[in-house]
Formats: structure tokens, sequence, C-alpha cells
């Protein structure tokens, strides 16, 4: 393969890795405000965060992408598709992470609040200082499943030209001819991303387990092992 | 330029018959993840580790890929290998195959949702194996199963736009067709926006009803 | 106790009423869990509310801690209604800021404990002070630090709720609720999840408590002897009414009321 053509493909990874995280960073913000807005008292605003995530998660991110892309313009709103494939792709994910967000808060159990309630916080506070960091150990590994989903659905900006690594994937196609083998180093490159992520979110686990003075899950050999009881 | 309803009307037939196909290809789709998701979860409880291990990347790496690729080598690599489908084939297999890795995640908690007592209570009695499974397991497992069946179900028919890069007339590739034929995107795209939420809306509705029946639910706030 | 609380003590003594239950009634569907509760305390009075289970006990104690709402009737502290404001002269809803000025007064210790678990044991105890007192993350700390000795868990510190024993967990929300120098400390079973010998420990640093301060104390527990010590006052429930009240010499030594000694001799039957 030309250095060209691997310039492309490292170009791709990068898009790919930048839709992923800005994605992933902005659909956090929507899933934390719909999430905690389904679990206002208001009735207004628990209305807004059910709408927010019937609509999107209703809807295909790919079909809103190219609304985005090719409808928003008819109503003066030109988009960078690079901005367009970053909304799309975090208003779809966020859609599913209020979900996580909202059957996090739900399992902190009663009592805690309670207990909050005692001690005379505000309901900002008691959501901030108590629900929450404790919701956020039980929202970890489904948010790291949809990680992944979202990686894999970075995949669809292709279709609207953002060169992603299946863009740059497609591009190798052309020059090289030969499908099978640009396409399976394609799905290995993706996969390989997903085991990163994966891991990272993993270690992330481990550290909010360690910080709600829960003892750290045992190692793979200590399992096997058997550990010694306490 | 504003919303040209001469336009959108004039288009809906065509676009209609693009929902014929997306909702085809579904359901097509969606029975393939059924069975092939079936036989996943079988080959990954397999007692031999030379079939249970290598069954389990498989599906590890299907699930951690994407269906935009997966749909391309399918469509690009299967001809060379002498196997000539129709697009359409082609996508539905995509969809049954990526989707498989899902539903067998689904059968497998619901065979660990049954309790060890079951199993214990079956080889108490001394019942063949094809036996214990038929009337002791999969009666407990599946019910519980249904609603995440049918949640995958949906989250694939909103997929199945992605079936436009392998040139299948589903709902989106009509509806591009129609912008570039047109100079006009608004309306299509517009609509089959609102079709894919009038579909999936009242079916996840369903699907939620059936869960709160079928899956004891979480404690209320 | 801050100045302000003092003095608010002080005047609702003299009527004797400084919390004071009006025609309280709540329902659990068809169950009537308190029938037109009347009763009063004073300031600085100890209380032991004592009665079979599902008679209202915990109900009382829960409705002052706002942690759920009369069907009918009020419920005052000091000058202020707890669940109802003032407004036009007319008695209305209390809104929540309303609410939050009233139960800065009252705080509680629950039956399980409740400290959180994604706090050190210090944190648990200065969380509230600072954020809620306005403290600064020093007096907090002065302050949890000297209750932390009180109970005996000053070496703890930097431990972990889900590390330490039942007994110190309790101890630790004892501290926690102390922290916020409340007018009135409401116990809500506290020993009814420990161990007898772990209950024991818990008990003598609410005797300390009971000795040292002024708090206004309302306790529903099933330990006879230690409602004996502290009680100024001990309220025989049964089903939703108060049938006996009296000192707890009297209540324990010659109960008037035939459905408080079969209750008694049941109690003591079991310890």
């Amino acid at each position: 393969m030309s250095p060209q053509l691997f310039a492309y493909l490292l170009e791709g990874l990068l898009t790919t890795l930048q839709l992923t995280i800005g994605a992933a960073a902005l659909g956090l913000v929507f899933s934390f405000a719909a999430g905690i807005a389904t679990c206002s008292p208001n009735i207004v605003v628990r209305g807004a965060g059910r709408c927010y995530i019937e609509l999107f998660r209703g809807i295909s991110a790919l079909v809103l992408l190219f609304w985005f892309v090719f409808a928003l313009p008819y109503a003066g709103w030109q988009l960078d598709p690079m901005w367009a494939g970053i909304l799309a792709l975090a208003l779809n994910i966020g859609a599913y992470g209020a979900e996580v967000v909202r059957g996090g808060i739900v399992a902190v159990p009663v009592a805690q609040i309670e207990a909050a309630v005692a001690l005379n916080f505000t309901r900002a506070q008691r959501m901030r200082l108590v629900v929450l960091p404790q919701a956020i150990a039980r929202m970890l590994p489904p948010f790291g499943n949809l990680l992944i989903e979202l990686l894999k659905g970075t995949s669809v900006a292709y279709i609207v030209l953002i060169p992603d690594l299946t863009f740059a994937g497609q591009i190798v196609r052309n020059a090289t001819g030969d499908s099978a083998s640009v396409f399976t180093a394609l799905l290995i490159l993706y996969a390989v991303l997903a085991v990163i992520f994966t891991t990272i979110v993993r270690l992330i686990e481990r550290r909010v387990a360690k910080s709600l003075g829960r003892p750290p899950t045992p190692g793979f050999f200590a399992r096997i092992k058997g550990v010694k009881s306490a | 330029m504003t919303w040209d309803w001469g336009y959108a009307w004039e288009t809906l037939p065509q676009l209609l018959d693009g929902l014929g196909v997306t909702v085809l290809a579904t359901l097509a789709g969606t029975a393939i993840a059924l069975v092939l998701g079936l036989i996943f979860t079988v080959l990954r409880r397999s007692s031999s580790r030379w079939i249970a291990i290598p069954t389990e990347i498989l599906v590890e790496f299907i699930r951690s890929t994407p269906l935009l690729v997966q749909l391309f080598v399918l469509f690009f690599v299967l001809p060379q290998a002498g196997i000539e489908l129709s697009a359409f084939m082609t996508g539905v297999i995509g969809l049954g195959l990526h989707y498989a890795t899902y539903t067998s995640e689904v059968y497998r908690s619901g065979i660990e949702g049954v309790p060890a007592g079951q199993w214990e209570a079956a080889k108490a009695l001394n019942l063949p194996a094809r036996r214990v499974w038929t009337s002791v397991i999969l009666p407990q497992a599946v019910p519980p199963s249904i609603p995440a069946l049918g949640n995958y179900a949906i989250a694939m028919f909103k997929e199945t736009p992605q079936l436009t890069v392998i040139t299948v007339m589903e709902l989106l590739s009509v509806a591009r067709q129609l912008g570039a034929e047109n100079y006009r995107y608004l309306e299509p795209v517009t609509i089959i926006g609102v079709l894919f939420l009038a579909l999936s809306l009242p079916t996840a509705w369903l699907v939620r009803r059936m869960e709160r029946r079928l899956v004891p639910a979480p404690r209320p706030v | 106790m801050s100045q302000s609380a003092t003095e608010a003590a002080l005047t609702s003594r003299k009527d004797g009423q400084f919390i004071h239950f009006d025609k309280v009634t709540k329902r659990f569907g068809d169950n009537v869990v308190l029938n037109d509760l009347c009763f009063a305390m004073g300031a600085g009075e100890r209380v032991t509310l004592i009665g079979p289970s599902g008679s209202g006990k915990t109900t009382i104690l829960r409705m002052l801690m706002t942690l759920m709402q009369p069907d009918t009737g009020t419920i005052r502290v000091g000058e202020d209604y707890l669940h109802h404001e003032e407004r036009g002269g007319r008695l209305v809803e209390a809104s929540e800021a309303h609410i939050r000025k009233v139960r800065q007064r009252i705080t509680m210790v629950f039956q399980s404990f409740n400290l959180f678990p994604n706090m050190r044991v210090l944190r648990n105890v200065t969380e509230a002070p600072v954020h809620v007192l306005g403290l600064s993350k020093e007096e907090a700390e002065e302050r949890a630090l000297g209750l932390l000795a009180m109970v005996g868990l000053d070496h703890k510190i930097d431990s972990y709720p889900s590390q330490l024993s039942g007994g110190q967990q309790q101890r630790v929300a004892i501290a926690r609720a102390l922290a916020m120098q409340p007018d009135v400390l409401l116990l809500d079973e506290v020993t009814s999840a420990l161990d007898p010998e772990l209950a024991a420990g818990v008990l003598d640093v609410l005797r300390d408590v009971a000795k040292t301060t002024d708090v206004t104390m309302l306790c529903v527990t099933h330990a006879m002897k230690f409602a004996r010590d502290i009680s100024h006052r001990v309220l025989m429930f049964c089903e939703g009414k108060i049938i006996e009240a009296a000192p707890p010499e009297q209540m324990f030594d010659s109960p008037e009321h035939e459905r408080t000694r079969s209750f008694l001799q049941s109690v003591l039957e079991e310890s």
C-alpha cells in the first residue's frame, strides 16, 4: 500500500475517533439533561425529557444525519457535515443514554434520599451530592455498551461524505481493487478500537467502584484460584 | 424556500414503496436473527471448547464492528466467492447476522434466568436432554426474553437505511433518489423521518406494554 | 444549640408546646394509621413512643421529618407550621423554601443507618454542615472530629461505611445528625437492625447525648431499659391513637391500660 493510501486511512481513523468522542461527550450532556429531567417532579420538565427520548430513539441516526445535511439547509441552516455528524449521533445516543441515567437514578435506594432530606439538602444538592455519585457506578457498564454502539454508528457518516475510516477504506478499495482484504482490515480496525474503548471504560469502572468504597473486584487470577475468604 | 405540499404529495407513493421494502427487510432480517441467534447460543454453550470459544469470538467480533462495513463485505466479497445474491437478500442476511449476536445474548440471559433448581429437578426426573429444553427450560426462558427481542427488532428497523449503501431501494434510497432527481431533499427526507417515527413509536409502546406484563417492574421513584 | 434556637426553645417552653400535632390523620388505602392525633412536646423534652408495630409510631417521625404529609390536620414546630404556611391569612401547602427553613431544626437517625456509601466517614459528617449550614470545610471538620470522638470513632474517619460494623455505622449516623446542631432529634428504631452488643454501644452514645445536651428527642424503640433511662414521658400507641401517656416509671411499673400491660408483657418475654 502506498504511503498516500496509508495517510488516508490514518486521517479516516482520526475522523472516526473525533466523531466518536465528540458525539460521546455531547451525548453524555444530553443523557444527563434528559435523564434527570425524567425524574423531575415538574410535569413539564418530565414531559420534555420523555419527548426527547421517544423522538430520537424512534428515528435512526442515519436519517437524522441526512435530514441535517440535506433538509436543514432549506431552513437556512448550513451545518458543517462534521458537526452535523456529531450532532445527529449525539442526539441519537443521548436518547439511549438518558434511559441509562434514569435507570441509574431510580436504582438508588429511597433510604438514601430520605437521609439526604433529614440533613435538609436542597433537591438539587440531593441529586448532585448523594444520588448521582451512587448512580454513576451503575450507569458505567451500560454506558460502555453504548460507546461501542456509537463507534459502530459513526460509520454511517461516510454516506454524507464525512471522510471517516469507512470512507478511507472505500478510497483504498477503489485504488487497490482488493475488496476482501480492505474490508476485512477495516473490520479488524473497528474491532481493535472497540477493545480499546471497552478497556478504558473498565478502568473507569474500577476507579469509580473504589471511590464508592467497594472493594476492588478481584483480578482474573484471584477469581479462578478462589479468593481466600476474609 | 418553504415546505412544498404538492411535491410532498407527489413523492409519497414512491416513498411508500420504499417503506414496504424497509418493513420487509426488517421482518426477514428479524426472522434470520431469531434463528441464527439461537444457533449461536447453542454453540456458545457447547461442552467442546473448540466450538464454544471460536463462536464466542465470532459473535463478539460481529457485534463490535459496524453493520455498514459488514454489508460491504457481504456485497463485494460474496460474489468473489461465487455466491450471487440480490442486493436485498444480501442486506437481509447482513441485518440478520448482525442482530443474531444481540438475540443470542438475549437468549443466553433468558436461559441463565431459569433457576438452577429447574435443571436439577429435570435431572431428578431423568428427562432426556431434548425434553429438558423443550418442556422445562425454553418455556421459562422465552417469555421474559420477548420484550428485549422486540426492542432489537425496532433497532434493526432503524438501521435498515444503511442498506442504501448496497443499492437496496428502501426508504432512504428512495428519498435520496427523489432528492437528486428534483434537486429538492427537504420533503422526502422529512417524510421518511416521520414514517420512521410513525412505525417505531407505536411498536415501542407495544413492546413496553408487553414488558410490563412479562417482566417484573422496577420500583417506581 | 444556636442562640436563636435557644430563644425559640425558651418561648415555646412557656406554653409547653414546641412540637404540636393538631388533629393529624394519615391513611394508607383503607388503613387508618393515625386517627385525629393530637399531642404536644415541650422544648428539650425527651419522649419515647411505644406500642405494637403498625400502630403509627414511625409515621409520626416520618411526618416530622417531612418524609410524609398528613392527610388532614397540622403539625407545628415552634411558631411555624411544618407542611403548611400562612399566606394572606389562609393556610396553604408550604413551599419548598418554607419546608427547608423549618426542617433545618429537625433531623433523624434511621433504623438502617443510611450513611452515604460514596463518602468516607468524615465526609458523611461534614457534607451537610458545609452545603446546608454554610460552614467552611475547616469548621465542619473540626465539628465532625469532635462528634466522632464523642461516638468513639475518630480513628475511623478515612473508612468507607461498607468497612464499618453496623454499630459503628449507626454511631457515625448519630454524629452526622448532631453535626447539624438540631433542636429536634428523631430516633427511628435505631438499634433494631443491630446485634445486642452492638446496640449497647449505640444506646450508650445516645444516653450521653441526652445527658449533655438539651436537644428535644422523640424516639421509637423497643429498648425499654433505654426508654426508661432517657425519657421524660412515654406514650403508648395503639391503632393510631395514644392510649396512655405517663412518665417512664409509672408507664413501666404500673401501667393503667390493659393493652399497655399486655404489650409490655410481650416485649419482656421477647427479650
